[in-house]
């Protein structure tokens, strides 16, 4: 597999205000190799390749590609020496076509007939079907990745640097992806491959380099090396995961019936006759690609859209008409996805903010006077209890870090004895150690009789968690099944398949 | 020929002459938009550019002269926007709200003493026989140049928007400035460029008042147009030929109403001069009530300011 050096870095450094994001960085990549960058969030891996693609410039090191210099000063520059790339998010235009976004990305587009022509050819060719004359803004997120690499691929790449590419792909999706990268590879195009999914990485990659804060810990051949032991290369720690105790389940607590409801979202997924039940002591995990309705369950969940007095019942009760604060009296806690601007308010500090969500609950309030003092302590006890890193319970909500404040909202919530918990993406952005820290004291309230709903886009974290499983396609929701046994392909089929990708000829 | 005292062909002449200085700084200001930046000075960039081709055309005697001093003077005030939004990331609403204050106020310092003289003639276009055409010669062959030259701009910005890579790259970045920023594109230096063209229009249009429809230079010439291109922006959702409708349409009510009043009709003059600002609220609401596809048109990062954190 190693082949000719492609392109060689060493001894980059790239340091921002407080922060130093890579330090003395070196690897190579082979010609038709596909190697991967591992790390965590914050690791250094996105400035490393922004570095590469001429988006940043690094403080100090070399860099070399095909025994040339190398020093991209824009990505103008570096897209002409042979370097593309596909972005996490951020470089898709909604309101413009697909082909009108490929001649964006490209440095001498051809007129648009040849391009469209150029795109229907290059996306058959590799199994991408793609229609050059449809809105980016109506594309799935699969879909929208397509455009990205069909982009790259019509440059003729020598390089292709994808950053998280499958974060938002079905497991179908994520196959069909990997066998276009394959082929790419064997026609002589290096890959740099972006992640923090080890099993993927396992299957895919011929090498490994591993960053953590900044710095290359290892070189591995991911193929020689299990999951569990890059984790730890990569975390630098020893990872426990969350331990579960059988328990018995008890009587229902959260019943949801032909749950319809017309999206508050411009451009969002309604509900569709949605339909589960968890009882208390149970973990219910519901997956789907995002933008499947998940925030919109949510939002029906915690009372922020109202719907028929008996589609959402709380122990028996009907909520289905009751605002956030009844159902809080009843039992129901919730923490969205959106941890700026919907389950904190970003200039308030964190006892404000605990006062918001913990006020009918903790009994903060009486009288229409604050009592200030307990809600101190509240905010003060779900620091010390979930180790959320702060300077103080003074501080703004926005200073804290996404990780830091998922850990507070999330603490926040399963602090007020609930009897019914709903969570949408509860480790999203957060490292390691906090996500296996927060889906323990999930299992932890779980295991005191709470019946819980996870929402998450990360399967691995479902699978960890969730009693039962099921999947948010288009708004609707499958039949809820026990986790055990259940096996990846039918995950993928319960969260809606490839989305059509099997289609030959696909909006053609 | 006549109804009720006006004479349609006459009317619709002067309406393509009243529409001029409106669809100018609106088809100046859609570009602007689509660019992804509001700038609400626009009045204020139409009355320095009134003021600055009056001088310019009164000293020069040519107001050929005078059209380009408009032009740049307009340009010259929307370059303060551009810096205070672009590169000190001042508020856009504000900042544009201020120009307008401070160009309404430079142009009467500017204004001292050129009340009352007349400046030199915009001609029309010799058309030749077209112009002798009944009626059709009336309306569309006897009007002086800068009105063929306003549908030109029209019809070359629709193109540029539409069929060239610079317009492909000026809708990117009105859309997304972080997409194309890591595409690579340079976001400030586009939009600084949009912005002058916006002012260079509105200049333009602000000369075209001071120049021909009224023509002679009085404080606050050009009397709330800039606020109504802004609103005729919207109005026509973002497309250059709606603008062109839009402004005729506006134009229109204006002339009517001077038409109206001249022909003695039973409606109180104030409630005449009040129609088109009352007909552009009616409009806006209109267009933009409900979630329609009009509102959707807007560029994406309208308004937002963009600052390359990494």
């Amino acid at each position: 597999m190693t082949g000719t050096e492609l392109l060689a870095i060493s001894g980059v450094t790239k340091a921002y205000p407080g922060v130093v994001a890579n330090s003395d960085v070196s690897f190579q990549i082979a010609e038709g190799e596909i190697h991967a960058l591992l790390g965590e969030n914050g690791a250094g891996k996105s400035t490393l390749v922004k570095m590469i693609y001429g988006l940043v410039k690094p403080d100090a090191g070399t860099m070399r590609f095909r025994g040339q210099s190398y020093q991209p000063t824009e990505p103008r520059q570096a897209r002409a020496t042979g370097v593309a790339m596909v972005f996490q998010h951020f470089s898709l235009f909604e309101a413009l076509n697909v082909a009108e976004n490929v001649a964006l990305g490209m440095e001498n587009p051809p007129p648009m007939r040849e391009l469209s022509s150029r795109i229907k050819a290059v996306s058959q060719e590799y199994g991408l079907p793609l229609d050059p004359g449809r809105m980016v803004g109506d594309l799935s997120a699969g879909e929208r990745q397509r455009v990205e690499i069909i982009r790259c691929l019509l440059q003729d790449p020598k390089l292709l640097i994808m950053d998280e590419p499958t974060s938002v792909l079905t497991p179908q999706e994520v196959e069909i992806l990997f066998k276009t990268l394959r082929k790419l590879a064997s026609e002589g195009t290096a890959i740099l491959y972006i992640s923090h999914k080890l099993e993927e990485i396992r299957t895919l990659c011929d090498e490994a380099t591993i960053l953590r804060r900044g710095k290359v810990v290892a070189t591995c051949t991911p193929r020689e090396r299990t999951a569990r032991e890059m984790a730890e290369l990569m975390v630098g720690a020893t990872l426990t995961p969350p331990a579960r105790n059988a328990k018995a389940k008890g009587a229902v607590a959260l019943q949801v019936t032909g749950l319809s409801v017309a999206s508050p979202i411009p451009f969002g997924t309604s509900l569709k006759d949605i339909g589960f039940s968890v009882a208390r002591g149970e973990v219910l995990g519901i997956a789907g690609v995002a933008g499947n309705g998940q925030d919109e369950l949510l939002l029906a969940l915690s009372g922020e859209v109202r719907t028929a007095r008996d589609t959402v019942k709380i122990d028996g009760a009907g909520m289905g008409d009751k605002g956030p604060n009844d159902r809080r009296a009843a039992g129901l806690v919730s923490a969205p996805e959106e941890r700026l601007g919907h389950a904190a308010a970003p200039d308030m500090s964190l006892v404000e903010n605990a006062l918001l969500s913990g006020a009918v609950r903790k009994g903060l309030v009486s009288g229409g006077f604050i009592d200030w003092a307990k809600t101190a302590a509240f905010a003060a006890g779900i620091v010390k209890d979930f180790d959320v890193r702060t300077p103080g319970t003074h501080v703004a909500a926005r200073a804290l870090s996404g990780g830091n404040l998922q850990k507070f909202v999330v603490g926040r919530e399963l602090s007020q004895a609930p009897g019914v918990i709903v969570i949408n993406q509860p480790t999203w952005g957060v490292d390691a150690a906090a996500a296996a820290a927060i889906r323990q004291a999930i299992l932890d309230r779980a295991a005191e009789g709470a019946a819980v709903v996870v929402i998450s886009q990360d399967l691995d974290e479902l699978l960890e968690i969730a009693d039962n499983f099921a999947a948010l396609n288009e708004g609707r929701l499958t039949a809820p099944r026990p986790v055990q046994g259940l096996t990846i392909d039918e995950i993928g089929l319960m969260m809606g398949g490839a989305h059509g990708m099997e289609v030959a000829h696909h909006g053609a | 020929m006549d109804i009720g005292g006006i004479n349609p062909a006459i009317l619709i002449a002067s309406l393509m002459v009243a529409s001029v200085p409106i669809m100018l700084a609106a088809i100046g200001e859609l570009v602007v938009e689509k660019a992804g930046v509001l700038n609400l000075g626009v009045e204020g960039m139409m009355i320095i550019g009134a003021i600055c081709g009056f001088v310019l055309a009164v000293y020069s005697g040519s107001a050929v002269m005078g059209f380009v001093g408009g032009a740049l003077g307009g340009a010259v005030l929307s370059l303060v926007f551009g810096l205070l939004t672009q590169f000190m990331l001042t508020n856009q609403v504000a900042t544009g709200l201020a120009l307008t204050l401070f160009g309404q106020g430079l142009s009467s310092m500017i204004g001292q003493g050129y009340n009352g003289i007349k400046p030199p003639a915009t001609t029309a276009l010799p058309l030749g026989p077209l112009a002798e055409i009944p009626v059709l010669g009336t309306i569309l062959f006897r009007h002086d140049w800068m009105v063929y030259t306003s549908i030109l701009i029209i019809a070359a910005v629709w193109a540029v928007l539409k069929y060239t890579r610079t317009g492909l790259i000026l809708r990117a970045v009105g859309e997304s400035h972080d997409a194309a920023h890591a595409l690579g594109y340079k976001v400030v230096r586009i939009r600084i460029f949009a912005i002058l063209f916006g002012g260079a229009m509105a200049g333009l249009g602000g000369a075209y008042v001071s120049l021909v429809r009224v023509p002679q230079w009085t404080d606050g010439i050009t009397a709330g147009a800039g606020w109504i291109a802004l609103a005729i922006v919207v109005f026509a959702s973002w497309r250059p030929w709606r603008v062109l409708i839009g402004a005729y349409l506006f134009g229109g009510i204006t002339v009517l109403q001077l038409n109206l009043q001249a022909a003695g009709a039973a409606i109180p003059v104030e409630y005449l001069s009040m129609s088109p600002y009352l007909i552009t609220i009616l409009v806006l609401v209109i267009m933009s009530s409900g979630r329609g596809k009009a509102a959707l048109n807007a560029p994406a990062a309208l308004g937002q300011n963009f600052h390359a954190s990494r």
